[in-house]
């Protein structure tokens, strides 16, 4: 276990926060599949269309943006108080609060809790951190069966697959595939389904009908959880949610400590703000909203988990933190050109894209995670969009800075990349040394073949262009130029 | 140390350089303040007619059914909307008004029907707590006239009525209204139930009630 100003981050060995590979390794492997690279290529330009199409409804966006970062802001900054005042106002109404040092913890408090039921199954709302903490499998070797209800987690499930996406876990499965897994793995399915998306969600439905009307233990996670009233709140499309969230007897709802929002007026910019960004709708079809427990109308067992499985750790994290207000609407992800090409199984990580490149390396240490925060052109589109204005572009740079600096502690720096930038330090800190280093470059210029681009630089320099072109060195310095321009300086 | 000391002295311990994020932030330690920017906007401009207008287009286009009535012409309207819809028994909430009620169909009071009795039925009428234009949504907060929460859900077909008074535009109004009853469950509704979890298309009717007609009821 790392830590960062002695904060522990996320344990290895449970959940998923981490991949078997690097991910230029696995990038380069996803970027053979053109398959997955067609279906992601189709589906984030439709949602990229969508979103940006009912953003521009609103004449006041960009002050939704400012008031949503505030708000967000002003919660990290006193979240002890926060998650305090929200214990007190769901313990008021009835609900049960629990905390969660990290993974291991909180999903041996979910496990503990179904088993207290008597129930061995339980239906789930898609939910990212009971994905990022890894409970399914907990529940799994406690005996306990969870049954994902979003259609895409469901897919996901059948599937024996991973989840790439944060709002639509199946994205890189197009409608073809999802027929497949339906066919193979639901029981009762007609076998004459079409692969029309209408057909395959009332597979869905008939599906999960059942489950949803016998479940006694529902587990959700949490958009927001609102401080002032402890009421939480869940947003979502089905209904699934809203059939988890109402029918069980004991509901089981797991948040993040950054969930926590200080009044029930910030709904007023986040209810804007998340459905326009994430599904790009101007309100999704469905949002639950609860406060403990309310006698005669749905479960009667509320609890709440509190995890925190490396948030504090990054809350520590002066630059690092802003990364905490992130409201997992997935905008970055739809407008990346990393993401669109590569996909999100290549992150390893339960959250892809660029925020999963600055949250996950963040909640394991960044030793774990070394290769995320350079899985980016550092373009700036996801900053563009974030609905919450994380600099995502920032925390990147910054944590390839941490992880340099961490491995130098280490005495585990890359040595060629330490040695390059020795010796490049060296020759610029000279005139003379520099000039000659530009001349040098021009030996160069024959690798050049084609539009003016270096392809393959020769070993050692070689991995500086497996995954980019080299510009082919100039003519002339721009030294040399002026020279012969205006004469040599006096 | 307990989970909760451990987890409250971490944060404390990451917040010891004051917690300042890059950014400034406005909000105060007891949310006073907090996410209330001012600069967006807080209340809309139409008038009464434009604003049950632009509810339903927005229901519309979010394929939900609407009908425009007066209150005179409630009951008839609704009678209409069941009549076409090929129902026989509706279940609702304990508190709705009976006159709005339509004649010549079974009603089932709530009294707490179990998820396969409500499976069983036909439909559910409800009345809602607000409803907002410009996102067309609904908004029930477990009043009697709108019930548990199970009843607008298992059902396939919710018909829903909604009064001019009800309607704000923006869903900041929304919100302010709504302050008084945050702890009572509510459910934000627009639409019937929609996936868009294949290929990012747009597919309604998965869980929830397939369909959704909203009675408008004008002043």
């Amino acid at each position: 276990m790392t830590t960062f100003l002695g904060l522990p981050t996320a344990p290895a060995g449970v959940g998923h926060l981490r991949g078997s590979e690097p991910f230029p390794v696995a990038a380069r492997r996803a970027l053979a599949d053109t398959q997955v690279r067609a279906n992601l290529t189709m589906a984030t330009a439709t949602i990229r269309a969508k979103r940006a199409a009912v953003v521009a409804e609103l004449g006041d966006w960009e002050e939704l943006r400012a008031a949503g970062q505030a708000a967000k802001a002003g919660a990290m900054r006193h979240l002890d108080r926060y998650l305090e005042q929200l214990e007190t106002r769901v313990q008021a109404r009835g609900g049960t609060v629990h905390w969660a040092r990290d993974a291991v913890e909180a999903n041996q408090i979910v496990a503990g809790l179904v088993q207290a039921t008597g129930s061995r199954e339980v239906v789930k709302v898609k939910s990212m951190v009971t994905d990022e903490i890894g409970l399914n499998e907990a529940l799994a070797a406690a005996g306990i069966t969870a049954h994902e209800t979003d259609l895409a987690e469901l897919i996901v499930q059948l599937g024996h697959d991973r989840p790439s996406h944060i709002l639509v876990p199946a994205i890189h499965l197009n409608r073809a595939e999802i027929r497949e897994i339906f066919l193979r793995e639901m029981a009762d399915v007609d076998p004459a389904l079409t692969d029309q998306p209408a057909a395959l969600a009332e597979a869905a439905r008939l599906y999960l009908r059942r489950r949803f009307l016998s479940a006694r233990v529902g587990i959700s996670g949490a958009n927001f959880a609102i401080a002032e009233t402890g009421t939480i709140c869940v947003v979502e499309s089905e209904g699934n949610g809203r059939m988890c969230l109402t029918l069980p007897d004991t509901l089981i709802t797991v948040m993040g400590i950054e969930k926590v929002l200080p009044s029930w007026a910030d709904l007023a910019v986040f209810m804007q703000l998340l459905p326009r960004s994430s599904t790009g709708e101007r309100m999704n079809p469905y949002t639950s909203m609860w406060t403990g427990v309310t006698p005669g109308d749905g479960p009667q067992q509320f609890h709440l988990v509190l995890v925190d499985n490396g948030r504090t750790a990054a809350l520590a994290d002066q630059t690092g933190r802003q990364v905490l207000h992130c409201i997992r609407c997935s905008a970055c992800l739809n407008v990346c050109p990393v993401y669109e090409r590569v996909g999100g199984h290549a992150y390893g990580s339960v959250y892809p894209g660029p925020i999963g490149a600055v949250l996950s390396p963040q909640l394991t240490g960044v030793e774990e995670n070394p290769t995320l925060p350079y899985a980016s052109s550092l373009c700036g589109a996801c900053y563009d969009v974030c609905p919450v204005k994380i600099d995502i572009p920032s925390v990147l740079v910054h944590l390839r800075a941490r992880h340099v600096d961490e491995a130098r502690g280490n005495h585990r720096v890359p040595r060629s990349e330490a040695i390059a930038m020795s010796a490049a330090a060296w020759v610029m800190a000279g005139p003379g040394r520099f000039a000659t280093a530009q001349r040098a470059s021009r030996l160069g210029r024959p690798l050049g073949r084609r539009r003016g681009r270096i392809s393959q630089l020769p070993p050692p320099l070689a991995a500086w262009t497996r995954a980019r072109d080299l510009p082919v060195p100039p003519v002339q310095t721009f030294r040399q130029w002026w020279r012969d321009e205006h004469g040599k300086p006096s | 140390m307990s989970a909760r000391e451990e987890v409250l002295a971490r944060i404390r311990a990451a917040l010891a350089d004051g917690g300042e994020p890059i950014q400034p932030a406005s909000a105060g330690p007891d949310g006073a303040g907090a996410g209330t920017d001012t600069a967006f906007r807080t209340q809309g401009g139409l008038d009464p007619g434009q604003l049950l207008d632009l509810l339903a287009e927005r229901l519309t286009d979010y394929r939900a059914l609407v009908r425009r009535t007066s209150p005179a012409e409630l009951a008839a309207t609704a009678s209409l909307a069941l009549a076409e819809r090929g129902a026989r028994r509706m279940v609702v909430p304990p508190g709705l008004d009976p006159s709005v009620l339509p004649d010549g169909i079974e009603i089932v009071t709530d009294d707490g029907l179990s998820a396969a009795d409500l499976d069983a039925i036909d439909g559910v009428i409800t009345g809602a707590a607000v409803a907002v234009a410009e996102t067309g949504t609904i908004v029930l907060d477990g009043s009697p006239d709108q019930g548990r929460r199970a009843i607008t859900l298992v059902p396939d077909y919710h018909l829903c009525i909604v009064r001019a008074a009800q309607v704000v535009e923006i869903v900041p109004e929304a919100v302010a209204r709504l302050a008084a009853q945050a702890d009572r469950p509510l459910t934000w509704i627009s639409g019937p139930s929609a996936t868009s979890d294949i290929e990012l298309k747009r597919v309604e009717g998965v869980h929830g009630p397939r369909t959704l007609e909203v009675i408008l009821v004008g002043p």
